[in-house]
């Protein structure tokens, strides 16, 4: 694929904490539209690789580029609204469904609107009694849910996703499954999603990444389940560590 | 009062000692500390200031409130030395809380300009300032600690460094303001401030005591909320770098 098609390419990152190197030397593209499943062991370094892209964090060395342009280039704010992240665990700030969701907006200093609210909660699978509903008391996947439209309200063009289903039952995660195929199609965002759960990762990713300590040490389509070389990949496949 | 009967009034330290000693708290050795640091401390004082009012000199006065300035300034830096700069932060405080209050009473005519005044006055106004100062920082790296998930939400979403802290600024300016105010709505009524009463064993009529007693409380007003304000705008830029990340271990060490 070509340049052209890359949403984020990552140019020999590095990051070191005082003598803790955490990512090495990670050199590859994450393509426009489609659908990216990083997994690997806990440790591993796949949120800080998340954080890299949205900016909550920089490497000690090497480049991110977005969408052709180097990422120091971005005022960070800007940077966030376009590359989203919706946190593991979905924290939620202290008010309504509604607060929560129009904390984007009100971040750029202007209001939502209810019937922007409603349509976005119906994206996601929720109906309009949720606005009022107090977003502490909310099941994990609603949580979730609601995470992931109060990160759409910025309408990113590309979207990371950290564990989002991880804590959640089969259905719920089914839902918020179809939920993500349903942003990735018919917004053709770009999305990168981290899952402990590599049957997901099969049925969802367009592509494969697979992290550990610190590394890239394969990526690839789907086919990389099958045909991977590297004996520990193989080993992380078949569920031994 | 002469200095024997002073000395009786060691029973009251007595007092707690026994308590210490006998309920096996372990404060003798801090209660024992604390008394001869005050009976040194004030002797001290009372002489410094007998000197002072009896020279009538700005440059005595301004060295005298420059020493209580810098006393008050490395104790309360103790609760936040993680933040960076965070001496100077409370220095540039406790200069512009001492600069406004004494321009006003100063300024206006409201005490006259004489160490007699003066000194005492700043010496309550930059003593609460710094005690709101501690309050403050106490709250706000608490608060921090506590919430960094909604902190990093912030940010994530596209908000700016302000907008992030605002929620933990917010509650630990009003955390370490409410003290004052409350203490405020009962004065008179369940306490005589200190001040008051000392002029009114010193034979001051009790009308001109309450008179520059609620002088000091409208002062201390405007003291706490310069003070938590002042050090909460100055303090929180350090906790975020220039690409608005919020730099780890930054309130804490």
């Amino acid at each position: 694929m070509s340049k052209n098609g890359a949403a984020i390419q990552f140019q020999d990152i590095s990051l070191e904490r005082g003598e803790t190197l955490i990512l090495k030397g990670i050199t590859d593209t994450i393509y426009k539209g489609k659908i990216t499943a990083l997994v690997g062991p806990s440790g591993a370094g796949k949120t800080t690789l998340l954080k890299l892209c949205n900016g909550l964090i920089s490497p000690t060395n090497g480049e991110i580029i977005v969408d052709q342009h180097p990422i120091t280039e971005f005022e960070p704010t800007t940077l966030r609204r376009q590359v989203g992240i919706v946190l593991q665990n979905a924290p939620m700030i202290r008010g309504s469904v509604f607060d929560n969701l129009a904390l984007p907006i009100k971040l750029q200093r202007s209001n939502l609107h209810t019937e922007e609210a409603i349509s976005m909660l119906n994206n996601v699978g929720l109906d309009e009694s949720f606005l009022t509903r107090d977003a502490y008391e909310l099941s994990g996947g609603q949580k979730q849910k609601v995470a992931i439209a109060r990160t759409l309200m910025n309408r990113p063009k590309i979207l990371l996703l950290d564990e989002i289903t991880s804590a959640l039952d089969p259905v719920s995660k089914g839902e918020i499954e179809q939920l993500i195929r349903k942003i990735n199609k018919e917004y053709g965002v770009t999305i990168i999603w981290i899952t402990h759960n590599l049957q997901q990762a099969k049925d969802i990713g367009d592509f494969i990444w697979v992290m550990m300590k610190g590394q890239l040490v394969e990526s690839g389509d789907k086919s990389i389940f099958e045909h991977t070389k590297n004996s520990k990949v193989q080993q992380f496949f078949e569920g031994k560590f | 009062m002469t200095y024997t009967t002073l000395a009786l009034t060691l029973i009251f330290v007595l007092i707690p000692l026994i308590l210490s000693k006998t309920l096996n708290l372990g404060l003798e050795k801090d209660t024992l500390v604390a008394t001869v640091r005050s009976i040194i401390q004030l002797l001290a004082v009372g002489y410094v200031l007998k000197f002072v009012f009896d020279a009538d000199s700005y440059l005595y006065m301004f060295l005298m409130i420059t020493l209580m300035i810098v006393a008050a300034t490395l104790n309360a830096r103790k609760k936040g030395k993680a933040i960076k700069g965070i001496t100077w932060k409370i220095a540039t405080t406790l200069i512009i809380v001492e600069v406004v209050t004494q321009s006003i009473l100063l300024g206006l005519n409201i005490v006259p300009a004489t160490a007699q005044y003066i000194i005492p006055i700043s010496g309550m106004l930059i003593g609460n300032s710094m005690v709101l100062s501690i309050l403050f920082l106490n709250r706000f790296t608490a608060e921090i600690e506590a919430t960094k998930d909604s902190i990093e939400l912030v940010l994530s979403l596209g908000g700016t460094s302000k907008q992030a802290i605002h929620m933990q600024l917010k509650s630990a300016i009003r955390a370490s303001m409410i003290p004052t105010i409350e203490s405020q709505k009962t004065i008179g009524l369940v306490q005589l401030p200190g001040m008051m009463s000392g002029q009114i064993i010193g034979g001051a009529d009790p009308v001109v005591a309450v008179q520059f007693q609620i002088l000091i409380i409208f002062a201390l007003l405007t003291t706490a909320a310069l003070s938590s304000i002042l050090v909460g705008f100055l303090s929180y830029p350090t906790l975020f770098n220039d690409r608005l990340q919020y730099i780890e271990n930054s309130t804490s060490k």
